[in-house]
């Protein structure tokens, strides 16, 4: 069982290396496909001699959940740059900043991380540290605060663990 | 068609550099090293993202629109990362974060 997911990650990892390599030469000559295949695997050796090969690094499992994950944090994105965008052009500067602590109800720190990241990837609010079961974050406003704090982000991140466990 | 695409190319860039421009004032008027992370995700985010959509309506379906789709992924796994080790350094390093509370004390 252990070693099947194991080899499923491996397969993974290097159908991922394989389309970067194929983006970014973008010849199809044999010569060039098997150098491409002997990197691969030149990887692959690299990474089982580092032991980074797991769910963590590879998170393919995640992959159904994040599509429907991703979409929705672009939109959030996209929301807070604007409202970012007009109070940095606000003659008066209208922020008030925060440095507190948020929870976060995820389980594993794949996901706890994927929480961090997505808070800092949406502008007005930056993850500062990370702790088991609670976020620091440094806000612009006390109102990204709230909006963190109602928790929808949270609860959107930890449905994308309950999706494999 | 390409023409097309040449002319929806604009709207992206011109955006896109609306929120490089944004980010770069933002990062001039914000009182400290926290307030200025903020503007800085503006231009990583829409600012990197219009400007990358832009380029790829005038490559068209090609090779190099599937290398520019490359930088947006790794800026998405890297800014991030990036930002988090400068906060919490900074943090560690025991500078303190301005807020406006302060700024109302000492006036």
């Amino acid at each position: 069982m252990y070693g099947g997911r194991k080899l499923a990650h491996t397969f993974g990892l290097f159908s991922v290396l394989f389309g970067v390599w194929l983006i970014l030469s973008g010849f199809f000559t044999p010569f060039f496909l098997v150098m491409g295949v002997g990197c691969s695997v030149f990887a692959i050796f690299l990474a089982m001699r580092m032991e980074v090969i797991d769910h963590e690094a590879y998170p393919f499992h995640l992959t159904g959940s994040l599509l429907a994950y991703l979409p929705w944090l672009f939109w959030q994105v996209v929301l807070s740059n604007i409202d970012v965008a007009r109070k940095i052009l606000h003659p008066r500067l209208p922020i008030s900043p925060v440095l507190t602590w948020v929870p976060a109800g995820q389980k594993s720190d794949l996901v706890t991380v994927i929480h961090a990241n997505s808070i800092t990837l949406t502008p007005g609010t930056v993850a500062t540290a990370v702790e088991h079961g609670r976020i620091q974050v440094h806000c612009l406003t006390p109102e990204n605060l709230a909006e963190l704090e109602a928790g929808v982000l949270d609860r959107r991140v930890t449905a994308l663990e309950s999706g494999h466990q | 068609m390409s023409l097309v695409a040449e002319y929806l190319s604009w709207p992206f860039l011109i955006a896109g550099s609306f929120f490089l421009l944004v980010g770069a004032i933002g990062v001039l008027r914000m009182p400290d090293f926290f307030t200025r992370l903020h503007p800085a995700g503006l231009v990583d985010t829409l600012g990197a993202g219009f400007i990358v959509v832009g380029l790829m309506c005038e490559a068209g379906f090609s090779q190099t629109s599937l290398k520019l789709l490359l930088i947006p992924v790794f800026l998405f796994f890297t800014t991030p990362t990036a930002n988090h080790a400068v906060s919490h350094a900074a943090l560690a390093d025991g500078v303190k974060p301005w807020t406006r509370q302060k700024e109302n004390d000492s006036s």
